[in-house]
């Protein structure tokens, strides 16, 4: 579905020194999985993300989604086939709640009722009973809710892939598990294909039918989380995993 | 007196080609109106909101431009004649008028108490006004920039008249015989017990008298910076005092010897006693016509009336007519007339259209007395304040979303618009006026309050964009919004609330600097301060200061209204 081929990236200090964020990056995301992006602080999780949206181009390498290689698409429409999640939702607050999860939709033409029925169907997806939240404003929602809501919009126009960057970090740690156990479901029923970007390990294990470890711009280890536990690649691998490399 | 802006209304609407050209013109700026006010708000207003805000907009627009404006004071047929911003100059004007309107056909527009001799000047040169009365001392010094001293009145007006008609095409017509410069003045009983009749005279006594002088005076070279050791005067003490304050002071004992105007109408409400310069310290400062060489040539008539003017208004006359204005509270044009019918010039028995009402009543009725007056001003304030913030708006805001990209960009705009605040109002009215299309109108104020308008938006649009956190933006980019969807349908609609506050900072700006309108004779409330404060009448200044604040504060109101109606809902609370 999602394949990065040699994929680097470098950013340019301020000193004129260049950095590398991701060095030659190979990675194959299939149709359906959830793959979790694993890492500590700064070794390029959501440099890859932004990636395969085209968020930030790549220095060298290329990116294919769906078999076409991204250079060549245009971004906009390519952003709109994958939903995207960010820490605390980045809801508009200037929307109602109807109108942040709306706003696609409504962008692409589709008629009022259309819109309004497409509304109502994701945010009972969610959770969040439509007669209650439509017309609230962000300001007005806790940040569960909030977080619930960004999922609605990412999947309004029912999109083959999902991006989500730490989705789930700035809740506390009750409604984080609940919204964990809520995703597993959510899963089961859209059943996209979601790259997910997490820094804490139980989250990723539980989340991601595949691992992918990353550390310092490179990928250590792949595989499932099974795979990971009981064949770490590397000694760093096994002190990362039992909390101690960091 | 007629009204100006009847007679420009009247040319507007005859002027077809002109109508032709602004409906063209309206239409653009519809256009531009909807796209950066209408445009980013439809997605978050009803379909019924939004067309009745087009339809707000939209008046709004034809209230400003389609509405009597005049596009300049020039009308091809008539003579327009000026005068500066005080009593004597109006006088004089007053009197030209009148005696041009006796004696010939040429139909006369008196546009009064423009704003010094700067923009009378930039005014006559470019032909929007033919004639105006100007003094040979300032003409020297302010007009040639001559530096050096002349003392001769002759010489002096000979050589102003020399280098005008060369440098300018214009022509000093033959003097009015006054000649207004500075004197020292004591009381009369004082004057007499110590026989002093001259300047001359005062040096014996002066290590036991006191002197008070103007603020400008003490401070110049051609005042008693220059005065004292030309004389080799040396008073007991000087202080330096306002003006008006000076006549009082000297009248109760307080100070001994001022300087005073030599035709100032004060000289004869007290017993004061005016010393000759007899060693001729003072620049000379002689009144006399300038009239366009063109006009002259055109109506060469004009030359020969005003022979018949010249030298009828010596110093001690002059003091009469402002005395009357100033302190008898007459009517300009009244003493104009009874100057001319006394001396001759004209007929006793034209008609008199004095202005009534001009009673002692207290301010309220005053004010209400002026009440049609107050109207057409305050109509015409407003009209020049909205037009300039409106133009204001629509430059200034797409200026600022243009700019907000581009560090470079955003430092040179603010910059630029930051510089413009820092002109003093009434140079950049004068600059307007030298620039060709503008002139002495309307046209000149708004552009003059445009540039003032500018900053608080652009700077507004500027902040308000800026303050959008970047991560919002990133999920607007990262979720598929093109560019133009994320600037209508998240940066603008989150401005919107601090780029409401810019504009309602430019409204109330413009109608404060507004009232110096009057002084390029483009009317608003500034007219009744402006005469107000020359004449000290304060019931006139306030009839023109309470509508002008009354004006500023419910305009500040109803935009705070507008603002809390186009902030979307979400981002009211917090600020
Ligand atoms: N715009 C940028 N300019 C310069 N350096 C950058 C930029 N973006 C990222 N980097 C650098 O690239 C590296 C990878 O950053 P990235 O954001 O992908 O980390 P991350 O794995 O998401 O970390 P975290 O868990 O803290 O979010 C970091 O060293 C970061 O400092
Ligand atoms: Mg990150």
């Amino acid at each position: 579905m999602i394949r990065l081929e040699q994929a680097s990236r470098t950013f340019t200090r301020a000193s004129g020194e260049p950095v590398y964020a991701l060095k030659g990056l190979d990675l194959e995301i299939r149709k359906g999985e959830t793959l979790a992006l694993l890492g500590p602080s700064g070794c390029g999780k959501t440099t890859t993300l932004r990636l395969i949206n085209r968020l930030i181009e790549p220095s060298s390498g290329r990116i294919v989604v769906g078999g076409e290689d991204t250079a060549g698409l245009d971004p906009v429409r390519l952003r709109r086939r994958m939903g995207y999640v960010v820490q605390s939702g980045g809801l508009f607050p200037h929307l109602t709640v109807a109108r942040n999860v709306g706003l696609l939709c409504e962008i692409e033409g589709w008629r009022r009722p259309e819109v309004d029925q497409r509304v109502n169907e994701l945010l009972a997806l969610v959770h969040l009973p439509p007669a209650e939240f439509r017309d609230r404003h962000p300001g007005e929602l806790s940040g569960g809710q909030r977080q619930r809501v960004g999922v609605a919009r990412a999947l309004a126009l029912d999109p083959e892939i999902l991006l989500m960057d730490e989705p789930f970090g700035a809740l506390d740690p009750i409604t984080r598990t609940e919204l964990q156990r809520e995703f597993l479901e959510l899963e089961k029923l859209v059943a996209k294909t979601v790259v997910l970007v997490s820094h804490d390990l139980d989250e990723a294990f539980l989340l991601g039918d595949r691992v992918a470890l990353l550390s310092e711009g490179e990928l250590v280890q792949l595989g499932t989380p099974d795979a990971l536990r009981s064949a770490p690649a590397t000694p760093w691998v096994e002190r990362f995993l039992s909390g101690r490399a960091q | 007196m007629r009204s100006a802006a009847d007679d420009d209304a009247v040319a507007f609407r005859v002027g077809t080609g002109l109508h032709h050209g602004r409906w063209l013109f309206v239409r653009a700026f519809v256009a531009c109106v909807h796209f950066v006010c209408v445009a980013p708000l439809r997605p978050e207003t009803p379909r019924r909101l939004h067309l009745s805000f087009v339809r707000v907009v939209v008046a709004f627009v034809i209230f400003v431009f389609v509405m009597p404006l005049p596009a300049s004071a020039r009308q091809d047929a008539r003579l327009v004649i000026g005068s500066k911003n005080f009593t004597e100059s109006r006088i004089l004007g007053e009197i030209m008028a009148l005696l041009i309107e006796a004696h010939t056909e040429i139909e006369v527009d008196h546009r009064s108490g423009l704003g010094g001799t700067l923009v009378c000047f930039t005014a006559i040169e470019r032909g929007e006004i033919d004639l105006y009365p100007e003094y040979t001392g300032t003409a020297w010094s302010i007009i040639l920039n001559e530096t050096d001293r002349i003392d001769d009145r002759l010489r002096a007006f000979l050589h102003v008249q020399s280098r005008f008609r060369e440098r300018y095409d214009l022509e000093w017509l033959p003097p009015f015989g006054l000649n207004n410069s500075y004197a020292l003045a004591m009381r009369e009983e004082q004057a007499a017990a110590l026989d002093v009749r001259t300047i001359s005279d005062l040096i014996p006594h002066a290590a036991s008298l006191r002197a008070g002088f103007s603020i400008e005076f003490v401070n110049r070279d051609d005042g008693w910076l220059g005065l004292g050791p030309f004389y080799g005067l040396a008073f007991a003490g000087v202080r330096a005092m306002e003006h008006g304050l000076a006549y009082e002071a000297i009248a109760g004992g307080a100070i001994d010897v001022i300087d005073a105007y030599t035709t100032d109408g004060k000289l004869l409400r007290y017993p004061l006693r005016v010393l000759e310069d007899d060693r001729g310290f003072f620049p000379p400062y002689n009144a006399a016509p300038v009239l366009r060489g063109e006009t002259l040539r055109a109506h060469p008539e004009l030359g020969a009336l005003f022979e018949r003017l010249a030298f009828r208004l010596p110093d001690r006359v002059m003091i009469e007519l402002n005395h009357a204005v100033e302190e008898r509270g007459r009517d300009f044009r009244e003493v104009a007339r009874g100057f001319l019918v006394a001396e001759g010039l004209i007929d006793a028995d034209e008609a008199l259209d004095v202005d009534p009402g001009a009673g002692r009543d207290g301010v309220v009725a005053f004010m209400l007395g002026r009440w049609d007056d107050t109207l057409r001003l305050g109509w015409r304030h407003l009209q020049l304040s909205l037009a300039a913030v409106l133009l204001a708006v629509l430059v200034a805001v797409p200026l600022g979303i243009a700019v907000a990209r581009h560090r470079v960009a955003e430092r040179i705009a603010l910059g630029a618009a930051g510089i413009v605040q820092t002109i003093p109002s009434l140079a950049l009215l004068a600059f307007m006026i030298a620039i060709p299309g503008l002139g002495l109108s309307v046209r000149s104020a708004i552009v003059a309050l445009f540039l003032y308008a500018v900053l608080p938006i652009l700077r507004n649009t500027h902040t308000g964009l800026r303050s959008i956190s970047p991560e919002l933006l990133d999920a607007a980019v990262g979720i598929g919004l093109t560019p133009r969807q994320i600037l209508f349908r998240v940066q603008l609609p989150l401005a919107t609330r601090t780029i409401m506050a810019g504009v309602r900072t430019a409204t109330v700006i413009s109608i404060g600097v507004a009232t110096l309108a009057a002084f390029i004779g483009a009317g608003g409330l500034g007219e009744p301060i402006v005469t107000g404060l020359y004449l000290n009448d304060t019931r006139l200044i306030l009839s023109g200061a309470i509508p002008a604040a009354i004006l500023a504060v419910v305009a500040d109101a109803l935009l705070g209204r507008l603002e809390v109606w186009l902030t979307p809902r979400g981002v009211q609370a917090d600020v």
